[in-house]
């Protein structure tokens, strides 16, 4: 059988210490038995390791940022599309989710498929929305709110026990132990990722996550557990390993059904001393850490692009456990006018 | 005023300047004022030619003209004199 | 030879970073015309800075709003929130579009009866109403919403004296999942404060309960706090015709609706995240329509959205007054618009236009007004295109709330103007001069020279 050769656009090609999905779902992607693939990478800054990796994207745009407007954004995406003939784009990032969905049919009449969450189901996981979302799911959730206006801050302590965590919007994670710390991670985060903020009780235990990939239907195409072994000071996974763990994954698939979740998701959990899951995230998106599912034997984000072409996708049934993944840092070497080319011309 | 020796332009407008590592870009009437620059043209020179070519008044191009020397200046791409 | 167009030399550094911060919004389609009349032209006929209104604009948003309430909901009716913005004019507009009026002092009462409405259709709300506010509003018959105790009872002693029973409504503050709440106007519900208002209204036999009122908060980006606030007023509703078997004709929901502004701090823009008038409507009629009250009792539902319907309409056009640079070699560009007349840039990011064509190259650029004060600020970082002293530009959607909550602060107010259907232009207000305020003030002999 021949293969289809598919034009897929990613974003999130920030490999970093803090990284995008966008390098790992490509390199499932280039990995598919199902077809082949030319990736046009989109970026939004000019340094973002994806951009100058070898066997990583075929051709770079430069994008505008979600908060320039979904107008000129999608006259971006025009552009690209004249040139390349987009067949589907996988967005990576949280914050520019909402532009996607919002622009999804116009998208689909352009030709380019995705698979995303609807915006209801985008908002109602929001965390500032995690104890209703708890409450409606029946889910153990940490207790949070979401927060405006510094000047609010100042009665948390009727409200909460120190310490609590602090949390941006889309981004950005900090614990803190009294009210100097939280006013000064407050304005830090809400600078950078706008408000509300939010204050979330801080569970103690061992944090372990779940990538999953639901059909829209109800069925989960594919879930793997993962603990992390080493957490950087972003609160990044640098290392992880695979889990045999059922409650989780009966955690993943009931959440799922339930919400009929469409495309890739992360759920973040912390696992108390006396057995409980509390989830304290639920991420709309693929996680940076997805190549550990391909290494485990789960392609999700092959499994997701078809799903996208509207093919019929045999949920993964089976996962290797003990399966690890260990980040690494590396240094490529560029050339000014790999630079210069990208940012007069915006695409490389 | 002269140009730091080792600054490269590039036709498209980029400009990186090796010793301090930073890169710039320049729109098109800036890559001219800049090649003038570059040849060491007087200021009257460069005004009479832009003059010549754009449609534009002495006081507004002389304002404009100072204003981007004074920027070149805060980004190091002159030569202290 | 024809001369080339000329733009200024720009030189912009290039920032290597990651995608973590706010980006950049480039935006430099300029605005030339307002329906169809040339910004130039007014600001040649009006003078510099100017307000302009659109017409169009505002019939065209309330007929939006207006469809999307009565397609889902057969009994629906809007009140011009006054203070949103209460130039005669724009009230006489909404006035003849079918708009009851809220007012919340009696400055504004004045306003409304003098805008020729009928005492009924005028909602009094607020937390100061004086007596003889209430004495006459009582007497016209206007829906008096009750703020708290000290009110109602003195409400209760005026129906006494001037042998009316006064229609009221009570104003309900409650939790509706959002934070924060609004709990410092009306009754509480959680509390049973609410309850215990509407029994002393009930009790009294002095006033008519006509009506249940909230106004859960303002710029509300989600619309689903609309369906509990609806859930809890319905409550009520239900309890009083239990109890009394009494039918309450009104559920108010007031105000709150956003527009399509960015606020500061928020990440995407509001012309991208601003829910819909079918979203609210959404909302708020699937409660009432799903609720327990019978369909020949079905309240009318009361809109008191202000912002949502004006601010779309309103810009404010202006002139470039100096280009500098800061001591970081930051560009700045000194516009004749201030703070003292364009306050809601205290919250918004506003759009910024120029009015003439431009350069495609933007410079951050940060744009100051004209007042000899820090505060003075339109804009802290915006990409704009460099304009040279005597442009013009035009800031968009400025409907709400400038022209009343303005301030006259070392200078004097500029014109308004309506431009009609027809592009016609009126002025709606004019220019204030020194002698009107000159006029009101009053020097001791002895301090005369």
């Amino acid at each position: 059988m021949v293969k289809p050769k598919y034009t897929i656009a990613v974003t999130g090609l920030n490999n970093t210490d803090n990284p995008g999905p966008g390098v790992p779902v490509i390199r499932g992607l280039r990995e598919s038995d199902t077809f082949d693939v030319r990736i046009i990478g989109l970026a939004y800054e000019n340094l973002e390791p994806g951009i100058y990796m070898p066997n990583t994207a075929d051709k770079i745009y430069q994008i505008p940022y979600p908060s320039a407007g979904g107008e000129a954004f999608i006259k971006k995406i025009e552009y690209i599309h004249s040139c390349e003939k987009l067949d589907c784009i996988i967005p990576n990032f949280d914050a520019e989710l909402y532009t996607f969905m919002k622009n999804e049919k116009k998208l689909a009449q352009m030709g380019i498929k995705t698979f995303l969450p609807s915006i209801k189901q985008f908002e109602e996981r929001h965390k500032a929305n995690l104890p209703s979302f708890g409450k409606k799911y029946n889910i153990n959730v940490p207790k949070s709110i979401a927060v405006t206006n510094i000047s609010d801050l100042s009665n948390i302590n009727d409200k909460f026990d120190f310490p609590v965590l602090v949390k941006g919007k889309f981004y950005d994670a900090y614990i803190v132990y009294n009210l100097e710390q939280l006013q000064y991670n407050f304005n830090k985060i809400a600078s950078k990722w706008g408000v509300p903020v939010i204050i979330q009780e801080y569970i103690q235990g061992t944090e372990v996550n779940v990538v999953a990939l639901g059909d829209g239907k109800g069925n989960t195409i594919g879930a793997v557990p993962m603990r992390k072994q080493y957490i950087t000071d972003k609160g990044k996974a640098w290392g992880g390993i695979t889990l045999d763990d059922e409650k989780m994954l009966e955690i993943t698939r009931n959440l799922i059904k339930k919400t009929r979740w469409r495309g890739g998701m992360e759920l973040e959990m912390i696992k108390t001393e006396d057995n409980k899951y509390f989830m304290i995230e639920i991420n709309p998106r693929i996680p940076a850490w997805v190549y550990l599912a391909n290494g485990a034997g789960q392609n999700l984000p092959e499994a997701l692009v078809n799903l996208a072409m509207g093919i019929n996708v045999e949920p993964y049934k089976t996962y290797k456990t003990g399966i690890m993944f260990i980040r690494y840092s590396y240094d490529l070497i560029g050339n000014i006018s790999q630079f210069e080319k990208l940012n007069i011309n915006g695409e490389l | 005023m002269r140009l730091k020796k080792n600054i490269a332009i590039s036709e498209t407008g980029f400009i990186f300047n090796p010793s301090t590592g930073d890169s710039f870009t320049l729109n098109p009437i800036g890559i001219e004022i800049l090649s003038f620059i570059e040849n060491e043209k007087k200021y009257e020179e460069i005004s009479d030619a832009i003059l010549e070519k754009y449609d534009v008044d002495t006081i507004t191009f002389e304002k404009n003209y100072y204003d981007f020397i004074q920027m070149l200046k805060n980004n190091h791409l002159l030569e202290n004199e | 030879m024809e001369k080339l167009r000329y733009e200024s030399p720009i030189i912009n550094k290039v920032n290597a970073g990651m995608p973590d911060k706010f980006g950049m919004n480039v935006n430099t389609k300029p605005i030339s015309y307002i329906d169809g009349v040339s910004v130039k032209d007014l600001l040649k006929d009006y003078g510099s800075p100017l307000f302009v209104l659109s017409e169009k604009t505002i019939t065209e948003t309330y007929n939006n709003s207006k469809r999307a309430f009565t397609s889902r909901y057969p009994k629906i009716q809007f009140a011009w929130s006054y203070k949103t913005n209460y130039l005669n004019a724009v009230c006489s507009l909404f006035h003849q579009l079918g708009s009851w009026a809220e007012v919340v002092s009696g400055f504004e009462y004045e306003k409304a009866i003098k805008n020729g409405i009928e005492g009924k259709h005028i909602i009094f709300n607020g937390p100061d109403k004086s007596k003889e506010d209430l004495i006459k509003a009582s007497k016209n018959g206007s829906l008096i919403h009750i703020d708290h105790f000290d009110e109602l009872y003195m409400l209760i002693e005026i129906a006494d004296s001037i042998d009316e029973t006064p229609k009221v409504a009570i104003r309900v503050n409650m939790d509706t999942g959002i934070f924060p709440q609004w709990d410092r106007f009306g009754f509480n519900y959680e509390n049973g404060e609410a309850w215990n208002a509407i029994n002393r209204i009930m009790i009294s036999k002095k006033l008519n309960l006509v009506g249940l009122h909230c106004h859960i908060g303002t710029y509300m980006m989600s619309p689903s706090p609309y369906s509990v606030a609806t859930k809890k007023l319905i409550d009520l509703a239900l309890e009083i015709d239990h109890k009394y078997k009494h039918k309450i004709k009104y559920l108010d929901l007031g105000g709150g609706f956003a527009s399509k502004n960015t606020l500061k701090g928020a990440y995407l823009p509001g012309t991208d995240t601003c829910p819909t008038f079918d979203d609210y409507a959404d909302a708020i009629t699937n409660v009432i329509i799903n609720s327990q009250i019978s369909p020949e009792n079905l309240p009318t539902l009361i809109l008191e959205t202000g912002r949502a319907l004006i601010d779309d309409a309103g810009y404010i056009l202006g002139t470039v007054l100096a280009n500098k640079r800061l001591a970081s070699g930051r560009r700045a560009t000194i516009i004749d618009i201030g703070v003292n007349m364009l306050f809601t840039s205290f919250w918004y990011e506003h759009e910024i236009f120029p009015a003439q064509q431009c350069s495609t190259q933007t410079e951050d650029t940060t744009i100051y007004g004209p007042l000899c004060m820090n505060i003075d600020v339109i804009r802290q970082a915006i990409q704009f295109p460099i304009l040279q002293k005597g442009d013009n530009v035009v800031i968009k959607r400025i409907g709400a709330y400038n022209m009343t909550q303005w301030m006259q602060f070392i200078t004097l107010r500029p014109k308004i103007i309506l431009i009609d259907t027809e592009s016609k232009a009126h002025i709606i207000r004019k220019n204030e001069t020194n002698s009107v305020f000159e006029n009101l003030e009053i020097t001791p002999k002895y301090l005369k020279k």
